[in-house]
């Protein structure tokens, strides 16, 4: 504890403001609402987050005015399309690296779940039998990785290193060539387009309710402050999808898109809304707090492995989908592809401090890098993997500076 | 706690309050290896009281407290809550038999809400979800009952730690405890905000909780306890009211030996008086400043002579130790030592300097728990040998054993962990690490903090002889009676800056208090002028 955090000692009684209803200019209404824009100071948590948007936001905008059709309504959704599988992994990356942890094992989970959906597949079973037995596979290890880390104490990184090759061997183990997957339920799932273009007046229904819930929003909050400038960047936002769904008549998308975004809303629902999501939040702070508070440690620390596993294997049958087979040396790599997307998202590596709707702006923003590279056609795809690393380095640098900022 | 209905006559026998106690341990003993920590204790509790646990470092307050709260399992005796006997397996069973805790460090995550840090693990839920509004209306509620004024909503690591030990306590109450234990709450806390906790206490007495307060400030004990336990090397020594003892009995009662120590200091300082050698100092600052941690302040050490540096915590007298090291650098101003300019800009230039530093955070600072003590004490040694010059191990031992037997650490063991030893022969390892390397000036930043009445008797009589022996001493304490004990000048910070400079003689602890008091009420004056 040092001393120079506290303020002036003295006759001081009350060491914390209140966030203040009664800010000076409370007097006119947008005077109000100004005084509450200036003075808005984001939480640590937030911060990231809006760099990301606004990175990623950025990225668009100089994409679409160097190429032609680059901000088209059907580009940016295939972002989505053509990484909803990362997005599952870093669902499930997010609720480990929050707790403190690393899951080094999902991209060979994810190998680990193309084969055995293939081989179940080929074997004849049902194609829900196969997607049961591949969701099952993955949770299981995931949970064993788990039960590891907690009860022996192993570091995560060695567990997880050691699921990782457990893994890759195993697809070696059920095949060394490459099994085709030709399913129909799963041929379905993979390439059945969804319309969801709006109508113009579908398109103003939702904005017109957007623009209702968030004012309730508002209302409801007591501190107009902290809650303004949250609450507008979220109407920005929903405005945009929306105009970007009704810019195309014709726009579609998979099935994996909806599994992908369904995950991550229930990831929101379970990581703020319920005690199993507070506590990967409390570990992360501090376990031995955790502990000391009597929260349910060992079970949170299991589970997260496994919410891990689960969403490995979830996004390797989505994997598998996209590629319509079964491989060995499938998803090599994309372990890291998933941490540098919850990095990239603003989640706090020592844990405890991190958004999982970051994690899915991180994967916007790798899938945008490679729409770059494919959009321009003279780019060596390696720059991906270095803007990747660029990236990286410059948001683990400012995690670092505003948690030095904190008190 | 309302169902709790006996109250608590303000003098009770020494038998104890009537009515039955709402905890009661009887004849615990718990072993660690071949150590035993507690032999046959027994502690009762009462609702409606404050009850002080004494005794030194190692004599079993931490264990007994760890054995209440279902951290440690207990190898023997009965626990009793509410005339039910159970048994404490985790801290969740504490807690749901009524037995809350806040610890010395406060054990909460600072990264959520003030109002998560209380409620998580019983949130107010809604089809398993959480409802945080809900969790914060019950936060509020709670707090406000407790006559805290802190926003539920707003982030735990943005307040200042002492709010965050209030929170702390405000999550202990909110379960409706029956017991609470208030392990060293006030070792980081500042004058007003230890009378704040105690208004806390105080409402929380009057509810009928039953309140375990443990405190190395014996002030603050015959202040806010009603009765306490005594504990010496694991055993019970005895049960007393506080209002039947004084201070002198208690220590007696807790060390008995190691008094003696501190009343012959008292007596030498007393006779010595006759003022420092009047030589070129070893230390001059002229107007050293720092970009907000310290105004521009002027301060001389000469050798043998001891200063002590007066404040309140964040008054400037930490940061100005810092400076005078070189753990951050200066802004303004100019530094000699021993007469030389120079410009710190690292430790390690202080330390070739023959400067040294005991920082006030002994565990994050100082301590590295998984070396032995040997190699703590030969640390900074080897540091200004450079790593190319290894100590010779026959160097090593006779400097070890020489300045484990002269500092009295135990257990007299080179080869024992650092952090198996207690906080009082940590510190002294400490010291040892500095004196090895002959510093000409020792700066010590809060040396006896959070440790034995005994050890800490033994820190000062070697501080009083080292300055005997020629070393200047810059000696920082929050404990006002303990500076003015050792020191040759005072020199009193505020703000920020030192406001008062006097050489110690009949200088009484009200003067100073009156000097930083003083201050605050010239500069309201000045802000009304």
């Amino acid at each position: 504890m040092s001393t120079q955090t506290r303020p002036a000692p003295g006759g001081a009684t009350t060491p914390a403001p209140r966030t203040a209803p009664s800010t000076p200019a409370a007097g006119s209404r947008p005077g109000r609402w100004w005084h509450a824009l200036r003075t808005y100071r984001p939480s640590a948590q937030l911060v990231p987050l809006l760099a990301t948007l606004a990175l990623f936001l950025g990225m668009l905008q100089v994409g679409g005015l160097r190429y032609e059709g680059f901000t088209s309504s059907q580009v940016i959704l295939n972002l989505l399309t053509d990484n909803a599988f990362l997005v599952v992994l870093a669902v499930g990356m997010t609720f480990v690296i929050l707790t403190g942890g690393i899951d080094l094992s999902v991209g060979s989970v994810v190998a680990l779940s193309t084969m055995v959906a293939a081989w179940t597949l080929q074997d004849g079973w049902s194609p829900y039998a196969a997607i049961a037995a591949t969701l099952t596979v993955g949770t299981v290890l995931g949970l064993l990785t788990g039960l590891v880390i907690h009860h022996f104490d192993v570091q995560p990184f060695i567990a997880t290193l050691a699921g990782m090759f457990l893994a890759r061997g195993l697809c070696y183990l059920i095949s060394v060539e490459s099994i085709p997957i030709r399913d129909d339920t799963f041929f379905f799932l993979a390439s059945e387009p969804i319309p969801i273009a709006l109508a113009p007046w579908q398109g103003g229904v939702v904005i017109g309710l957007l623009g209702l819930g968030m004012l309730a929003a508002l209302v409801r909050r007591r501190s107009l402050r902290s809650a303004l400038v949250p609450v507008l960047v979220g109407l920005g936002v929903g405005m945009w999808v929306t105009l970007l769904l009704m810019g195309d008549p014709a726009l579609t998308t998979t099935y994996s898109v909806v599994i992908a975004l369904a995950t991550v809303a229930v990831a929101v629902l379970v990581l703020h809304r319920t005690r199993f999501g507070r506590t990967v939040y409390a570990i992360g702070g501090s376990e031995a707090s955790a502990l000391l508070m009597g929260l349910r440690v060992g079970l949170v620390k299991v589970g997260v492995y496994a919410v891990s596993g689960f969403c490995a294997s979830l996004g390797g049958l989505l994997f598998a989908f996209y590629m319509l087979s079964g491989y060995s040396l499938h998803a090599v790599g994309m372990e890291l592809d998933a941490i540098a997307a919850v990095v990239i998202g603003g989640t706090l590596l020592a844990g405890g401090r991190g958004l999982v709707v970051g994690s899915l702006l991180g994967v916007l923003v790798l899938g945008t890098i490679q729409t770059f590279i494919s959009f321009d056609g003279t780019l060596s795809s390696w720059w991906t993997k270095i803007v990747i690393g660029a990236l990286v380095l410059v948001f683990v640098v400012m995690q670092r500076v505003l948690t030095r900022r904190q008190p | 706690m309302a169902h709790l209905e006996s109250v608590k006559p303000t003098s009770a026998p020494a038998g104890g309050p009537p009515g039955d106690p709402v905890v009661a341990m009887d004849d615990i003993s718990i072993s660690f290896g071949a150590v035993r920590a507690l032999d046959g204790v027994s502690v009762r509790l009462y609702p409606g009281e404050v009850h002080a646990l004494m005794g030194e470092n190692g004599a079993g307050k931490s264990t007994l407290i760890k054995a209440l709260t279902g951290v440690y399992g207990i190898d023997s005796g009965t626990v009793t809550v509410e005339g039910r006997q159970v048994r404490l397996a985790s801290p969740s069973a504490a807690q749901e038999a009524g037995i809350s805790t806040v610890y010395q460090e406060v054990n909460l995550c600072t990264n959520l809400t003030v109002a998560e840090n209380m409620m998580l693990g019983r949130e107010p839920r809604f089809l398993g979800a959480i409802n945080t509004r809900a969790m914060n209306r019950r936060a509020r509620a709670t707090l406000d009952r407790l006559g805290l004024d802190v926003d539920p909503a707003s982030t735990l690591g943005d307040h200042p730690i002492a709010v965050q030990q209030l929170v702390a306590i405000a999550r202990a109450v909110d379960v409706d405890a029956k017991v609470l234990i208030l392990d060293e709450p006030t070792s980081s806390l500042d004058a007003d905000e230890v009378e704040k906790l105690f208004t806390v206490m105080r409402r929380l007495r009057a509810a009928g909780v039953a309140i375990v307060f443990v405190s190395h400030f014996l002030d603050q004990i015959f202040e806010i306890t009603d009765r306490m336990t005594i504990l010496r090397n694991g055993r019970l020594v005895g049960e007393r009211m506080t209002a039947d003892l004084t201070q002198l009995e208690l220590v007696q009662l807790m060390i008995g030996r190691e008094l003696e120590v501190l009343e012959k200091l008292e007596r030498e300082l007393d006779a010595e008086d006759a003022g420092p050698a009047s030589s070129e100092p070893v230390l001059r600052a002229v107007g050293l400043g720092r970009k907000g941690s310290l105004l521009a302040t002027d301060l001389e050490v000469r050798p043998g002579e001891v200063v002590g540096l007066a404040g309140l915590l964040g008054s400037g007298r930490t940061e100005l130790a810092r400076l005078l090291f070189g753990a951050d650098t200066s802004d303004t101003g100019t530094l000699e030592v021993s007469g030389r300019r120079t410009r710190l800009r690292a430790p390690r230039q202080a330390i070739d300097r023959k400067v040294a530093f005991l920082s006030e955070n002994r565990r994050s600072e100082g301590v590295i728990g998984d070396l032995s003590v040997a190699d703590n004490m030969l640390l900074a040694l080897q540091a200004t040998r450079g790593w190319l010059r290894p100590i010779p191990s026959a160097t090593r031992r006779r400097l070890v054993d020489e300045y484990i037997e002269a500092l009295d650490i135990r257990p007299a063991d080179p080869d024992a962990l650092m952090r198996n030893l207690s906080g009082g022969n940590q510190q002294k390892v400490l010291l040892a690490r500095w004196l090895i390397t002959e510093p000409d000036l020792l700066i010590l930043d809060e040396p006896t903090r959070g440790i034995d009445v005994g050890a800490k008797a033994q820190i000062q009589q070697l501080v009083a002889d080292l300055a005997r022996r020629g070393l200047g001493v810059v000696f920082i304490s929050a404990e006002l009676e303990e500076v003015l004990r050792l020191s040759d000048r005072v020199v009193t910070m505020r703000d920020r800056r030192k406001i008062d400079e006097r050489s110690n003689v009949d200088v009484a602890v009200g003067d100073v208090l009156e000097i930083i008091a003083g201050d605050a009420r010239a500069e309201e004056v000045g802000a009304r002028a």
